[in-house]
């Protein structure tokens, strides 16, 4: 082993375990993020409140109201008497919807007219809004289509035609948390090692001690290496305690092999370390470092399709999406822990990885080399 | 091997059109302190560092232990000890493993750094102080810890930027004491100051200033044959009135406080300090004692400066 690594590894191990905060962040930080993002960031809907206010008082008008509350998707917490009543609770935020029937349902059912029915949908957290609407679409889609049976009393099924039956694959319950733990992974890799990686070099400018080191006979590549080991270390801890806390404590189910997502793993550190060091050859601070960090990373993170699906973004920012590592990373997890697949399915992620990985790496140790002259 | 251990030929370092250093010469012999004194600006730092390879000279050449400065900076780093003029330790880091991790990445191996460790650290004084962090260490144990970092691979020459900035008295007596130890161990060393008492220290120096060399050998040598003129010490007062009348009256070509004197220097001493009295007495200064001294060093440079401002203003 190259005598010189050794020493800058402990030294670096060293500072690490006397600074109680860097440690505080490193260990405590992930399962704090984990478990609140892996409630907080929750968009699934299961018993969404709604009120009712059922004008028409029929058979009829009963069965539908039914249906929904046996779709599971909604829990009805109102009956009320008027309109303005399901606004006053929206408003108020009891409910986050409100099924309207109006007179005269039933008889326009019995006459063989279209009957409508209104819902309403408060629609201030977008993403449980869009889930809502098309739980209520269905609901009563379902419930015409058990109508009409019922009138022509044939069944469906003995005249073809096509039915679709949607079955979610991976996470059948589409429990958001299934989703978002695994992403964290990437996430926490991402901001420690790059964070880290940035503030450990950047201390050493700040102090001075950077340009004793540079008149040793340490090369540049022993220095960056040798200060990234440690990190790349606690990087692969947080990675097994993340995913422990989100097996025992979430249920993720692990479905694919852990060694292969630890190999990717240290592919995509290549990239985020690569960050933390350029990072680190343009700022003089660690303030500057920690804001310059911020600035990078947060827009890679929604960039990366942590929080939003990439496919709705417009174009340009889509096309700025193909250079952030976590995009690739993000993918290649949830493939990995959901889908349990195996390299072949994400054979162009990985090469996106093996590119960037050494491309940024490099390129940062050459900025980094410079910034030492 | 020849006895000498550093040359610097025309050494010139540009930036952008700025001129830091010009021209700089000068040797150093083996087991030699030798100087490098001028104020703040004048390119001290510029200059160690295009030795060591830190700087790519603009012109010039060196050689530092026989290793070329531009071509062989990793022979060179290898064999030198250098304290920086920012030098600072890792303050979470104990005394032992401060020097641990230096004497670890200069290569010395593993089985005789406790060794090397206890001895380096008697030898600065700090023995005692192992387990104690860097942080909680007063500025003058620092400073020792820090030679002691860089006497970790026992070089053969050691540059030490400004290493008295900031000390105490004491501590400096005791750092020179250790200098002088190591010179006569055969280490060469290269020292920079702009203390002018501190310079006398060194075996020779070079007074630096605006980035050239403007006197260059012993102390001796400079205060007997470098010296333009001769010093009168003035024993008067009051001292900022005498001051004002030697520099208006041009008896002298230079006139400077000096303590509580004046030190006032020009080419014939003897017929100055003949209308002297009468000068001074008739603007109601008392003239306890004037005599004839010999030059100290600040006289020197004074006299030398002079000499250049006057060759940079009016070109010949
Ligand atoms: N990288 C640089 N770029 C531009 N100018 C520089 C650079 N480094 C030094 N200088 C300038 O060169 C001059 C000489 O600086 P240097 O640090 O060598 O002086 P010094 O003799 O060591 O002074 P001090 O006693 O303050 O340490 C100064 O005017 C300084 O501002
Ligand atoms: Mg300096």
């Amino acid at each position: 082993m190259n005598t010189r690594l050794w020493p800058i590894m402990r030294k670096e191990f060293i500072h690490i375990v006397r600074d109680p905060r860097t440690l505080a962040v490193m260990f405590i930080i992930p399962v704090v993020q984990l478990i609140l993002l892996g409630y907080a960031a929750n968009t699934d809907i299961r018993h969404l409140a709604i009120a009712v206010f059922d004008a028409d008082h029929t058979a009829q008008s009963r069965q539908l109201v039914e249906a929904y509350r046996a779709s599971d998707y909604f829990a009805i917490s109102a009956y009320v008497n008027d309109e303005s009543e399901i606004a006053r609770l929206l408003d108020g935020g009891q409910v986050r919807g409100g099924l309207i029937i109006p007179p005269g349902y039933a008889d326009s059912l019995l006459k063989g007219r279209a009957a409508q029915v209104a819902f309403v949908i408060d629609g201030s957290d977008p993403s449980v809004a869009g889930t809502a609407f098309a739980a209520s679409q269905s609901v009563g889609q379902a419930q015409g289509v058990k109508l009409i049976q019922q009138r022509l009393g044939v069944d469906f099924s003995s005249l073809g035609g096509i039915e679709v039956r949607p079955r979610v694959w991976y996470n059948p319950d589409l429990r958001s948390s299934n989703y978002m733990v695994p992403a964290l992974i990437g996430l926490i890799l991402q901001f420690l090692t790059g964070l880290f990686t940035a503030l450990s070099i950047v201390r050493e400018r700040e102090q001075g001690t950077i340009e004793q080191l540079v008149v040793t006979p340490i090369r540049s590549w022993e220095l960056i290496v040798g200060k990234i080991i440690p990190y790349v270390g606690i990087a692969f801890f947080d990675l097994g305690e993340i995913l422990l806390i989100g097996v025992l404590w979430f249920g993720v189910p692990v479905r694919g092999s852990i060694p292969l997502l630890a190999a990717i793993a240290l592919l995509f550190l290549l990239t985020t370390l690569g960050t933390g060091l350029f990072i680190s050859s343009v700022t003089k601070s660690q303030q500057e470092a920690m804001l310059v960090s911020f600035l990078v990373l947060f827009p890679g993170i929604f960039l990366s399709g942590f929080f939003f699906p990439l496919e709705a973004m417009p174009a340009p920012l889509q096309a700025v999406s193909y250079v952030v590592p976590l995009r690739y990373m993000l993918i290649i997890i949830r493939g990995i822990i959901l889908k349990g697949v195996g390299l072949p399915a994400f054979q162009e992620q990985v090469i996106a990885l093996a590119i960037l990985g050494p491309l940024i790496l490099i390129g940062a140790s050459l900025r980094f080399r410079k910034s030492l002259e | 091997m020849s006895p000498l251990s550093l040359s610097a030929e025309q050494l010139t370092k540009r930036f952008d059109h700025f001129t830091a250093v010009e021209g700089v010469s000068f040797s150093v012999q083996r087991g030699e302190i030798y100087g490098l004194l001028g104020p703040n600006g004048a390119g001290k730092t510029t200059t160690i560092r295009m030795l060591l390879g830190l700087l790519r000279p603009t012109a010039g050449q060196g050689t530092v232990l026989g290793y070329d400065i531009v071509r062989q900076p990793e022979e060179i780093r290898r064999r030198v000890g250098y304290v920086s003029q920012k030098f600072s330790l890792y303050p979470d880091l104990t005394v032992a493993e401060n020097f641990n991790f230096y004497a670890g990445v200069y290569g010395v191996a593993r089985r005789s750094i406790s060794a090397r460790r206890g001895d380096t650290l008697a030898l600065v004084g700090l023995a005692d102080q192992e387990p104690v962090r860097a942080a909680s260490l007063p500025g003058g144990a620092r400073q020792r810890l820090a030679l002691a970092c860089a006497l970790a691979h026992q070089p053969d020459f050691l540059f030490l930027d400004e290493p008295t900035a900031g000390v105490d008295p004491i501590s400096r007596r005791a750092l020179w004491d250790l200098l002088y130890a190591l010179a006569a161990s055969g280490t060469s060393i290269l020292v920079t100051t702009h203390y002018m008492d501190e310079a006398e220290n060194c075996y020779r120096l070079a007074f630096i200033y605006q980035g050239r060399i403007v006197a260059e050998g012993t102390a001796r040598d400079m205060k007997e044959q470098q010296m333009q003129g001769q010093v009168v010490e003035l024993d008067c007062e009051p001292l900022d009135r005498a001051l004002t009348i030697l520099r208006q009256a041009h008896l002298f070509d230079e006139a400077a406080l000096y303590g509580s004197t004046i030190h006032a220097i020009g080419p014939d001493a003897q017929a100055a300090l003949v209308q002297l009295p009468g000068l001074l007495a008739d603007q109601g200064v008392t003239l306890h004692s004037a005599e004839v001294i010999a030059p100290s060093l600040e006289d020197v440079f004074i006299t030398r400066l002079r000499h250049v401002d006057q060759s940079v203003h009016s070109p010949a």
